[in-house]
C-alpha cells in the first residue's frame, strides 16, 4: 500500500477524479492480452506531459514503481503492474497536434488510437502502414513501445522503421527531445530507436513524431492454396526473387486450415495443405499484371486453387478466411500459448516441420499461421487448462519451438516483445554480455529501477 | 417455472474471455468514456472478481457495473463470442439479490415498489401528466425508462397515449384463409407512446391479408426489468407472457420493437424448457413481411418523384440477431423514399434501457455522436424498428438542433397503402 501522503500528491498534480483506488478500479488495470493479473495501488490518468513529469519525479524520489500503460492489449505482459505502484494511463493525452502535408510528417500523443490516426491520414491522401492485429484499439504509445509489427510490414516495415522523433519523460522525470522532424539526422546517439521497443523500461513516450507516405492508389487480393507447405514457402521465396514485394504474404498451415474449415463453412478444398493470403498494392493498372504474375509464379508449386478478388467484397471474403482463424482455434482446446516466432524466410518450412516434431512428441495440438513474407509465424500451442499436465507439456514445447528458431538464426519474437512471458527465456537468444550491455543502459537511465521493473530481464539479476 | 440464469451459471463464459481488449472499439460507453471500468473486458475481470469474493459490491463496482448500456456491441464483434451483457444482467441481479435492489441504479428498485413515488413523473417531460402514467403497470418498462426523479428536464419525451394501443383494437382482426396468422406483441412502447406505428402494422398486415390477434392481457417483455436487475419482475412478466403465448393458436408471434424481439428471443429461452418453443416462432415484423414478398408488392408501387431522403439505424438488438437487411429491404421498396445509408448505422443510439436515465450526460455524448452521422448523411427522415431508440434518437437530434424526424418505418409503410 502507498503511503497517503503520496495519494494526496498524485491527486494535487492531476487533479482528485484522475487518481483511481478503488478496487474495482485497481482491477480494471491489472491485466492485458497475457490474462496475467496484477493490481496496482493507484492508477493515474495524466492530463500533460508536465504532470508526467511531476509523477515520475515524486516516484523516483519514493522509489515507486511506475507502469506506463496504453490500450493493454499487449501480448507479453508489458503494462501489468508486477509490482504494484501506480499505473500511469496515457490514453487522455490522445491529439493527433499536427500533421504535415508538405514534409510527409505528424506529430501525435501516446494514447492516439492506432486506427484512428491510419484512417485521419488517409483521408488527406497519406499512409501510416504498421498495422497490428489490435489496431483497432491499441495506442500509438504502445506500438512505439512495443516496436509493432503487421502483416503489412513485409513490404513496407515495423513501427520503428516510421518513428523519426519523440518527447519522452525520463524515469527521473526530465522531459527531453529525441531525433526530430527531419527525415536525415544523425547528431548523437539515436534514441528514437533505442526507445522505440524498450518496453516502457527506459521513458514515458509523450509525444511521437511519425514519418507518412503517399497512399498507395488500389490494392488486390488473391488467395493461393497449396499441397504441401513446402510449396506454400517457396512460393514465398519464389514471388520475392522476381522482385515482387507484396503488402501482405500471409500464410496458414494445414491445421490451421483443418480449424477453419471444421468452425466456419467457409470453402476450402482438402487437399489444400497450406495457403497464403497475398495481397499487393500500388498504381490500379498495375496491380492486375502483378497478380497474375503471382499466379503464374506460383503455378508449378503443388497449386490446388488460385482465387483473385476482383471486388472489394470478394477481397473481404479472403481476409474473412485468415480472420476466423483465432475464434476457429478454440474449437481445438479452450487455452492457447500464442508465441510469435520469426525466422529467415527461407527457413519457413524447416520451422514448420521442426514444429510438427514437437508437437508430435508432446502429443499437444500446435497450429502455425502468420506472416510468411517475413518468416514471422504465429505458433499456437493449444492446451486445456482444465487437463492436469497439459501446462507443463506446452511450457515443454514452447522451449524446444524458441530452440529450433535460434537453430535456424531466427528470434523467439518478431513482434510481441518480451515483457514478463519471455524475460525467463533471453539468455537463450542473448548472451551475457548482451544483457549486461542492455541492463547497464537501464541502470544509467533509471538508477532507481522504477519504471516498469520486472520486464524483459529475468529478475534473478 | 421461470427462472433467470445466475451470475455462477456464467463462470466458463467469464473464463472465455482473453482480455484481448477488442471491445473497447466497439462499446459505446468506453467510446463516451474512456475508462476500462465501462468496457466489456473490465467488466468480466469484475464479474470474475465477484465470484471470486475479491471485490466488494460497492463504489465504483456498482457504477461501473450500472455502466452499461446491454446492447451487446461488444458480443457482436469478441472473436471469443462472450455475451458481456447477459453477464451484466446477472452481476446487477447478484447485487440486487445481495442488498436490495434498491442498491442498483440509484434506485430502480424503490420505484418499482413505490407507487407514491411513481406519480410524481409528472414534471420531466412536461407531457408527462400523472392522470395518464396511471395507465401504465407498475411493472411496465416504461415506468423503469421514465422514473420521476431522475428525468432530466432538457429531455424530449413523447406524449403518453390517452388510448392506448392495445385499448384501441380488437382482440382479432380476420385476414384471408390462406394467410399466416400472428400474434402482435405489441411492447410498452407501441402500447403507449407510439400507437399510430402498432396502427401501421396491423394496415400493413390487412393488406397482405394476413389474421392477426392482439391479447389483451400480454404485459411488458421485461428487458427494462432484466436491465434493472430486477429478476423476479422479469420472471413473473416473462410467466405471464408465456400463459399469453399458450392461451392462444398462432403461426408466428410478431414484434415491432427490437427490445422486446431481443427480450423474447434471448432472455426467454434461457429461462426454462417451456420457453424454448416460442424461439422460432418470434419474428421481427421486417422479417415476416419479407417472408411474405411484402417488399415485392411495395415495389410494385409507381415511385414518387420528390422523395424524402431517409437513412436508417440499426437497433442494437436486431443488429445482434443479423437482422439488418429486411429493415432497409422494405424501406428501399417505398416509393416516396430514397434511401441513404449513413455512416456507423449499427453503433448504439444510447438509450440502453434504464442506462439513459441514471447516465443521461453519457448517453447524450453517445447520442450526440449518432446525430452527427445523421446529419452527414443528408437524410430528412431517421427510421428505425424500436421505440425506444426513436424516442432517444429525437432527443439526440434535438440536442444538436437539428430539424430532423425520427420515425418508425411502419410510419413510413401505412403512409402508401390504403384505407
Amino acid at each position: 500500500m502507498l503511503d497517503k501522503n503520496i495519494i494526496a500528491n498524485l491527486q494535487q498534480i492531476s487533479g482528485k477524479e484522475q487518481v483511481l483506488t478503488d478496487k474495482a478500479d485497481l482491477i480494471c488495470y491489472s491485466y492485458d492480452a497475457t490474462q496475467k493479473q496484477y493490481l496496482p495501488d493507484v492508477v493515474v490518468h495524466p492530463g500533460s506531459v508536465e504532470e508526467i513529469s511531476q509523477i515520475m519525479k515524486l516516484a523516483s524520489e519514493n522509489k515507486i514503481p511506475v507502469f506506463p500503460r496504453g490500450a493493454g492489449t499487449g501480448f507479453t505482459g508489458g503494462s501489468v503492474p508486477t509490482a504494484g505502484g501506480v499505473v500511469l494511463g496515457l490514453t487522455r493525452l490522445d491529439k493527433i497536434l499536427e500533421i504535415d502535408e508538405e514534409n510527409l510528417v505528424a506529430t501525435i500523443e501516446p494514447g492516439v488510437v492506432t486506427e484512428d490516426f491510419q484512417k485521419t491520414v488517409e483521408k488527406l491522401g497519406l499512409f501510416y502502414p504498421p498495422d497490428p492485429a489490435s489496431l483497432k484499439v491499441s495506442t500509438m504509445g504502445g506500438n512505439v513501445a512495443e516496436c509493432a509489427g503487421g502483416p503489412r510490414c513485409v513490404k513496407y516495415g515495423v513501427t520503428k522503421d516510421y518513428i523519426i522523433g519523440l518527447e519522452i519523460v525520463t524515469p527521473t522525470g526530465d522531459i527531453i527531445k529525441t531525433g526530430g522532424s527531419t527525415m536525415k539526422g544523425v547528431v548523437g546517439y539515436d534514441l528514437t530507436k533505442l526507445i522505440c521497443g524498450s518496453e516502457g523500461t527506459l521513458a514515458v513516450i509523450t509525444k511521437i513524431i511519425v514519418k507518412l507516405l503517399p497512399k498507395p492508389e488500389a490494392k488486390k487480393t488473391m488467395l493461393v492454396m497449396f499441397d504441401s507447405i513446402d510449396g506454400a514457402a517457396q512460393g514465398v521465396s519464389d514471388i520475392i526473387r522476381n522482385k515482387i514485394i507484396p503488402t501482405t504474404l500471409e500464410f496458414m498451415d494445414g491445421r490451421t486450415i483443418d480449424c477453419v474449415r471444421q468452425a466456419t463453412d467457409l470453402q476450402v478444398p482438402n487437399d489444400a495443405r497450406a495457403l497464403l493470403i497475398i495481397e499487393v498494392d500500388g498504381d490500379l493498372e498495375f496491380l492486375a499484371k502483378q497478380v497474375e504474375r503471382i499466379a503464374e509464379i506460383t503455378r508449378p508449386l503443388g497449386v490446388v486453387e488460385t482465387r483473385i478478388a476482383e471486388t472489394p467484397a470478394e477481397s473481404e471474403a479472403l481476409w474473412q478466411i485468415r480472420r476466423s482463424v483465432s475464434a476457429s482455434l478454440r474449437n481445438v482446446n479452450p487455452d492457447k500459448f500464442n508465441e510469435d516466432i520469426c525466422v529467415p524466410r527461407s527457413k519457413v518450412p524447416e520451422m514448420i516441420r521442426k514444429i510438427e516434431a514437437i508437437a508430435d512428441k508432446y502429443q499437444i495440438p500446435i497450429v502455425n499461421y502468420g506472416h510468411a513474407g517475413d518468416g514471422n509465424i504465429h505458433v499456437n500451442i493449444m492446451v486445456n487448462g482444465k487437463i492436469s499436465g497439459d501446462h507443463e507439456k506446452a511450457e515443454k514445447a514452447v522451449v524446444e519451438v524458441f530452440e529450433g528458431a535460434l537453430e535456424l538464426g531466427g528470434t523467439m519474437s518478431g513482434e510481441h516483445g518480451v515483457g514478463i512471458m519471455k524475460a525467463p527465456f533471453i539468455d537463450m537468444e542473448l548472451s551475457t554480455n548482451v544483457v549486461d550491455y542492455m541492463k547497464t543502459i537501464k541502470r544509467a537511465l533509471d538508477p532507481n529501477n522504477i519504471l516498469n521493473p520486472g520486464k524483459i530481464f529475468p529478475s534473478d539479476r | 417455472m421461470a427462472k433467470l440464469k445466475e451470475l455462477e451459471d456464467f463462470r466458463d463464459e467469464i473464463d472465455q474471455c482473453v482480455k484481448c481488449g477488442g471491445c473497447r472499439a466497439y462499446c459505446p460507453a468506453f467510446g463516451a468514456e474512456k475508462h476500462e471500468g465501462r468496457v466489456a473486458r473490465g467488466k468480466i475481470a469484475l464479474a470474475d472478481s465477484l465470484l471470486k469474493g475479491d471485490v466488494d459490491l460497492e463504489g465504483k463496482f456498482l457504477l461501473d457495473m450500472s455502466q452499461c448500456l446491454l446492447c451487446g456491441s461488444c458480443y457482436a464483434q469478441c472473436p471469443n463470442k462472450v455475451h458481456t451483457e447477459d453477464i451484466v444482467a446477472a452481476t446487477r441481479r447478484e447485487i440486487a439479490s445481495r442488498k436490495g435492489l434498491s442498491t442498483f441504479g440509484k434506485g430502480v428498485g424503490t420505484i418499482l415498489k413505490n407507487q407514491g413515488l411513481m406519480n410524481v413523473l409528472a414534471k420531466g417531460g412536461g407531457a408527462f401528466s400523472k392522470l395518464l402514467f396511471k395507465k401504465i403497470p407498475d411493472q411496465s418498462g416504461l415506468r423503469l425508462r421514465f422514473p420521476a426523479p431522475f428525468i432530466s428536464s432538457d429531455r424530449t419525451l413523447p406524449p403518453l397515449t390517452a388510448k392506448p394501443f392495445r385499448e384501441r383494437c380488437p382482440d382479432i382482426i380476420p385476414g384471408d384463409a390462406d394467410k399466416p396468422t400472428v400474434l402482435f406483441f405489441t411492447g410498452c412502447g407501441i402500447n403507449f407512446m407510439y400507437p399510430e406505428s402498432g396502427e401501421a402494422l396491423l394496415k400493413a398486415l390487412k393488406f397482405i391479408g394476413v389474421t392477426v390477434i392482439i391479447p389483451k392481457d400480454q404485459v411488458c417483455c421485461g428487458l427494462p426489468a432484466v436491465s434493472a436487475g430486477a429478476a423476479k419482475t422479469v420472471e413473473s412478466l416473462a410467466e405471464e407472457n408465456l400463459a399469453v403465448f399458450q392461451q392462444n393458436k398462432y403461426d408466428y408471434i410478431v414484434t415491432a420493437c427490437a427490445s422486446c424481439h431481443s427480450g423474447l428471443t434471448q432472455i426467454y429461452p434461457g429461462m426454462g424448457e417451456e420457453f424454448n418453443q416460442y424461439k422460432d416462432k418470434i419474428k421481427d415484423i421486417f422479417v415476416f413481411l419479407v417472408e411474405q414478398e411484402f417488399a415485392e408488392k411495395l415495389s410494385e408501387l409507381p415511385k414518387l418523384k420528390d422523395r424524402t431522403k431517409v437513412t436508417y439505424h440499426d437497433p442494437c438488438h436486431l443488429r445482434n440477431h443479423g437482422i439488418t437487411k429486411e429493415p432497409r429491404a422494405i424501406l428501399k421498396a417505398l416509393p416516396q423514399i430514397e434511401f441513404v445509408e449513413m455512416e456507423d448505422a449499427g453503433t448504439c443510439c444510447g438509450l440502453g434501457g434504464t442506462y439513459s436515465v441514471y447516465h443521461y450526460d453519457t448517453s447524450k455524448k453517445i447520442g450526440a455522436k449518432k446525430a452527427g452521422f445523421i446529419a452527414e448523411s443528408g437524410a430528412e427522415l431517421v427510421a428505425t424498428d424500436c421505440p425506444g431508440c426513436i424516442m432517444q434518437l429525437q432527443d439526440s437530434i434535438n440536442h444538436a438542433t437539428e430539424k430532423k424526424r425520427a420515425v418508425h418505418i411502419l410510419d413510413l409503410v401505412a403512409e402508401v397503402l390504403p384505407g
